[in-house]
């Protein structure tokens, strides 16, 4: 299958990756390689097969709802590029 | 007691409990060696102050006679650990100045009995690469070299700088972590045994997460026995990663016999690959012949479906990964690019991710985006899930047939050069295809140097166990190691 210039665009948008414009061609040649690879999945019968969820049979946990852990504020934010009075900073969102 | 830093974990512990050695000599041994190594890029932080004060209280530990089996022993940790106040970037830069708050369940382990840190090691970032050229602080070198020639080569990845280390001898053994292969092809790579236990042995808690249904950590050490050591230290149940497995924790190291008399090995014809290298082909019947002269039972198998786990891995992992990966958003932790005039949020995400992500971890988070996507998710994604699925049947068929391990190759070729042109990424991800199976699967799996190639370089076979039974697959490991007799080691040049 290959991947067209626009589909690269959309699919860096999605990821939240800046992609200039001019290496938008090579990476969708890069896409159009990798998923090119990935096609040979078509050759197998998956008919009435289930897509595995969890590798190991295993029954997750179950554990109380509670508070077990928190008050560290200062700690939450000790490694954010912005944090002010006691919050993560960021551009404005909102207008 | 001279070349210190040479000793194995087993030799170290006996050392240091007859008093023959204190853990603050081994340690300032290794942190010599460590410092005369830059060359091979292998420790990117190191953490000489944590060393020595964990030294000095396992030397105390172990005069008050409480010496866990890692007590007091140098270890080199992958930087995709988190380890409290010391760096651990997963090699990117979007982790620039990233210093956790908290320990991964791993490393507490390791701590809690005894062992000494010496720094972070180099790694592919995000654990995606198989040569560590893609870390954001350069590479790290094969300490192995061909002969004379001085090409560099790769040590392989995604845990080279643990592979590099322990080869050259700078630590006693380290972490690594396996998503399609990142244990086994650098042991490989380097002469060194490395094993990925079944997924939920280790607990993934304060490991930086890449697909998270395929990674497990795992010891590489200098042999068999170190590895059963220092696995059985990692193993164990943790309330904090809901898929890590509530079972006993054997003495992995008392199960090491030798005696595998009555045992099945299986060998898997789909192992077989066109263009193989002959002295490949060599090693893997060298090593059939060994495991039938130590007792074992030689059965020729099939995993039909082992075409397809690659193609399979290259959909699940990149999806996970970029599930995974969403989270680097220049909020909470690591970079944040600088922004013009007018930029909102979107702009952040999306300039820091390009600034933050090198070149293959953007492809991938790409790629998962891409193969999760309305309309797409299907065909692409549930497809590989079911694929995979068939790819763990094959497994369990063999394994009702009464085989008990599998031998195959653990990688396709020796060490190649650093800075091959690899023009289209398919290739590189050709290197897994002989691990990336037992991650699919779920499974044990181990590589074990058993050669050199004509070059002089090691050579590795991959064994491959039932579930949750590593210490039968150490046991039959350890039988091979010892038919092997792998002795060799570089010659020292950095």
């Amino acid at each position: 299958m290959s991947i067209d210039i626009e589909t690269a665009a959309r699919v860096a948008k999605l990821a939240r990756i800046r992609v200039e414009d001019d290496a938008l061609p090579a990476l969708a040649q890069e896409f159009s390689n990798i998923l090119g690879f990935i096609e040979q999945l078509n050759e197998v019968d998956v008919d009435g097969v289930e897509p595995m969820v969890s590798v190991e049979p295993m029954r997750l946990k179950r554990r109380k709802d509670g508070v077990t852990d928190g008050g560290m504020q200062d700690k939450v934010l000790a490694n954010a590029p912005d944090a002010r009075e006691g919050f993560f900073a960021v551009p404005k969102v909102v207008e | 007691m001279t070349d210190l830093t040479k000793l194995k974990i087993s030799e170290a512990r006996d050392a240091l409990r007859k008093g023959d050695v204190t853990s603050a000599e081994l340690t300032e041994a290794c942190l010599s060696a460590i410092d005369k190594a830059d060359a091979l890029g292998a420790f990117v932080h190191k953490t000489p102050e944590v060393a020595m004060g964990q030294a000095k209280s396992a030397d105390d530990r172990i005069k008050a006679g409480d010496a866990p089996d890692l007590c007091g022993i140098p270890l080199g940790i992958k930087d995709l650990f988190c380890t409290k106040g010391v760096p651990s970037q997963a090699a990117s830069a979007i982790l620039n100045g990233f210093k956790p708050e908290y320990e991964s369940t791993v490393t507490s382990q390791l701590f809690d009995a005894g062992a000494v840190m010496l720094g972070k090691l180099n790694m592919d970032e995000f654990a995606m690469g198989s040569s560590n050229e893609t870390s954001t602080y350069g590479n790290a070198i094969n300490p192995w070299r061909r002969g004379n020639d001085e090409t560099a080569l790769t040590p392989g990845g995604s845990s080279g700088g643990s592979a590099s280390a322990v080869a050259a001898d700078l630590c006693l053994g380290a972490t690594g972590t396996d998503t399609g292969g990142s244990i086994r092809q650098p042991a490989a790579f380097t002469g060194i045994t490395g094993i990925k236990p079944t997924y939920g042995r280790c607990s993934r808690w304060g490991i930086v997460a890449f697909a998270s249904s395929l990674d497990q950590a795992g010891p590489m050490t200098k042999d068999v026995r170190d590895a059963a050591i220092m696995l059985e230290a990692m193993c164990g149940h943790d309330p904090k990663d809901s898929t890590s497995a509530d079972l006993a924790v054997p003495n992995f190291e008392a199960m090491l016999t030798g005696d595998i008399k009555g045992k099945t090995i299986g060998i898997p014809r789909e192992y077989t690959m066109d263009g193989m290298p002959d002295e490949i082909e060599a090693l893997w019947s060298e090593g059939r012949k060994m495991l039938a002269d130590a007792g074992a039972t030689i059965k020729d198998i099939s995993l039909p479906h082992t075409k397809y786990a690659l193609p399979a891995y290259y959909v699940i992992a990149p999806a996970e990964a970029s599930s995974n990966l969403a989270r680097y958003d220049g909020v909470r932790y690591g970079h944040r690019a600088k922004l013009a005039q007018g930029d909102g949020i979107t702009e952040m995400y999306e300039k820091t991710r390009a600034e933050g992500f090198g070149p293959e971890v953007q492809r991938r988070v790409m790629v998962g985006t891409y193969v999760l996507s309305a309309g797409f998710y299907d065909a692409y994604y549930n497809r590989a899930r079911k694929v995979r699925t068939l790819i763990k049947k094959d497994f369990e068929d063999v394994f009702a047939e009464g085989i008990d391990a599998i031998l195959t190759p653990a990688t396709p070729s020796a060490a190649f050069e650093l800075g091959k042109d690899v023009t289209d990424p398919v290739e590189m991800y050709l290197n897994d295809v002989f691990t990336v199976t037992v991650n699919l699967a779920g499974l044990p799996g181990i590589s074990v140097p058993t050669g050199l190639d004509k070059q002089g370089l090691p050579l590795g076979l991959q064994l491959i166990g039932r579930p949750w039974e590593e210490g039968d697959l150490l046991n039959t490991a350890y039988a091979l190691e010892q038919a092997a007799g792998f002795v060799a080691k570089p010659s020292q040049w950095w």
